[in-house]
């Protein structure tokens, strides 16, 4: 397949290396904190309006952690060799450490937090339940039946510890992915400090709009009302959470406009044809400005609770938009240039390779089939939520 | 002290990954062949080189180079008068059948072959998440294919566009320094067929390699560097404008 060149490439740049796949990592990696991170706001800054939100808060974190390291292996030209990594990492390398950053994140922090707070359901159900159901949440009780007053105090202090010790962990586990770009310095549009803190902002970001939008959406597939004073409190955080990272991303524009290095005017060209729709349009004007002016907007002039619930989901919708077309912008802007400054390439995604469109949009679904399989298993809400006054379903 | 079953059962895995740590990153071994006695490095000496192609032919059929990639290429570079900053470049399959006539006229033309510069603080090698790109002891960076996982980090982290990932095994790639043939005594297969001799294969170890000569009464350079990578392949007559 012939790649469309512009200018000089050097001969063994043309092909991208990192594909569509690589995109959706820190996308997913991205959800994962920023949803750990709202769930955290509840558990250890006590902020009691998103507390509706906090199971699934975690139980989406946890869908999306699963699926993070698929498109990693999908990527890899040996997968069966991925195991390396954990026998004998190579210390220097910012790579070297996701496993352990993974393991860490998934089993140290979510999964027990996660059986922390469900495990009084947990026992309940062992005992209530009938059958197969019967054996699956008693292996599930790991042994620990005990529910006294007592042992679930022990558990409400071990998981707000466990919290506190995961909000570094969500920052790291982001700010780590940004640092696997941002420490190469042969790509000078990745080559940033800023990078990790972007990140880490840019998640945050991702996540609250993410579990804002599901918990609208799970709870009026329930027919249940929407917590106003919860998602207006979300939506705030949003806010506040996306003008920072937003003006973290502008200063890292400016300082690299006003420098204007070596690499400046090919990656202005870059920015001006190649990365124009999905940089200009879709991540700024679409995914930042139009959210950050309608969050905006509620926060100045009084809206209806219906308005501000649309207000609301198309603010969430534009920004998980705008974080993806971030990650595009930057996994495959990073590519398009040539390292000599004079040239660039073109990203040919194909549909059903293995690195293509087919397989990313299954990775994209799968998160939402594992956390439908997890809320069936682990419901994050009780059943006496009050029904919308005057009709059956939420609106 | 004495070993039991448990013992036994605790030591073995642990000594299966010690072994594994071992072995990676072992360079083809020679005999008598003293790694610790070189430390290898090129010269390219750009007014020589005439663009004529044979050491990127060489270089693939010596090692096997998959169509469409390159360990080593040449790059032609039109410089039109006082734009260093914004030189015209081709590098036509690598250059592997040289160049057709060129057809832009003033300013200066030259060709510049470039391959791995085998740096001492390779970045390729610092990202690799598995040490299968290493150093050697003698100087030149290498890839176990074994060991590769396939993830193009170090290709990503390569600053002069070297690697790249062979279709067939899958793996990271890169020109070696023909370390097959240095180990036994022989130079390089793009300095052999060099008919200008534009490319040498130094020794910086050796007292006795010409290099040390050239070093001292030329102005050399290497690319790149701000990199700051200790790339070791030194350029001669190297034109400002050259990435």
């Amino acid at each position: 397949m012939q790649i469309p060149v512009q200018g000089f490439m050097y001969p063994n740049e043309v092909e991208l290396q990192w594909s569509v796949l690589i995109v959706l990592y820190p996308f997913i990696t991205g959800l994962v904190a920023g949803a750990f991170i709202l769930a955290s706001l509840e558990r250890v800054f006590r902020v009691d309006a998103v507390k509706p939100t906090y199971r699934l808060a975690l139980l989406t974190a946890l869908s999306f952690l699963l699926v993070a390291p698929l498109p990693l292996q999908l990527h890899l030209g040996h997968p069966e060799r991925s195991f390396e990594m954990y026998l004998t990492p190579h210390r220097s390398s910012a790579m070297a450490m996701f496993g352990f950053v993974y393991l860490w994140y998934l089993m140290a922090v979510l999964l027990v937090e996660i059986w922390l707070d469900y495990r009084r359901e947990i026992v309940l159900k062992s005992e209530s339940a009938k059958g197969l159901a019967r054996l699956f949440y008693r292996v599930l009780t790991l042994g620990s039946s005990n529910i006294s007053e007592r042992s679930l105090q022990i558990d409400e202090r071990v998981g707000y510890f466990i919290t506190l010790i995961g909000i570094p962990s969500a920052f790291l586990l982001h700010g780590y992915v940004g640092f696997i770009f941002g420490s190469v310095k042969a790509n000078p549009w990745w080559s940033s400090p800023l990078m990790p803190v972007v990140f880490i902002f840019s998640a945050m970001v991702s996540g609250i709009a993410a579990v804002m939008l599901l918990y609208m959406l799970t709870t009026r597939l329930r027919k249940r009302t929407i917590d106003m004073r919860c998602v207006d409190t979300i939506a705030q955080y949003l806010l506040y959470t996306f003008v920072i990272d937003f003006s973290l991303e502008m200063l890292d524009l400016l300082q690299r406009i006003y420098e204007a290095d070596e690499s400046f005017r090919s990656l202005d060209f870059m920015v001006h044809t190649r990365l124009w729709t999905s940089q200009v349009i879709i991540q700024i004007l679409l995914g930042t400005v139009a959210p950050i002016a309608l969050l905006g907007l509620t926060q100045i002039v009084t809206l209806t609770e219906t308005l501000r619930k649309r207000v609301y989901a198309v603010a969430g919708c534009l920004t998980v938009l705008g974080i993806f077309a971030m990650r595009w912008n930057v996994v495959i802007g990073g590519q398009l240039f040539s390292k000599s400054f004079l040239g660039y390439t073109t990203y040919k995604m194909g549909f059903a390779t293995r690195e293509g469109l087919l397989p990313a949009i299954v990775l994209m679904i799968l998160p939402f089939a594992i956390l439908w399989v997890l809320i069936k298993i682990l419901p994050p809400w009780s059943n006496d939520e009050p029904l919308p006054a005057g009709g059956t379903t939420a609106r | 002290m004495e070993i039991t079953r448990r013992h036994l059962l605790l030591l073995l895995p642990a000594a299966a990954v010690g072994w594994k740590y071992v072995l990676a990153g072992t360079p083809e071994a020679s005999p008598n062949y003293r790694l610790t006695e070189h430390w290898w490095a090129m010269l390219i000496d750009i007014p020589k080189c005439i663009g004529c192609g044979s050491c990127v032919r060489a270089c693939a059929q010596e090692n096997d180079v998959p169509e469409g990639y390159y360990r080593t290429w040449i790059e032609r570079y039109h410089v039109a008068d006082w734009k260093v900053e914004r030189p015209d470049v081709e590098s036509p399959e690598g250059g592997i059948h040289g160049f057709p006539a060129n057809e832009e006229s003033g300013g200066k033309n030259f060709f510049v072959p470039k391959l791995c510069n085998h740096c001492a603080d390779s970045p390729c090698t610092q990202v690799c998440p598995v040490g299968a790109t290493f150093v050697t002891p003698d100087g030149v960076v290498l890839v176990d294919k074994t060991y590769c996982l396939g993830c193009r980090y170090c290709v990503q982290a390569c600053p002069y566009g070297c690697r790249f990932i062979n279709p067939k095994t899958n793996t990271a790639e890169k020109c070696t320094l023909c370390y097959h043939r240095i180990t036994k005594g022989l130079t390089t297969a793009c300095c052999e067929v060099c008919p200008t001799g534009a490319r040498q294969l130094a020794d910086l170890k050796n007292p006795d390699d010409p290099i040390h000569s050239f070093l001292k009464t030329h102005s050399v350079q290497v690319l790149k560097p701000h990199m700051a990578t200790g790339a070791k392949v030194f350029y001669n007559g190297m034109d400002g404008s050259v990435r």
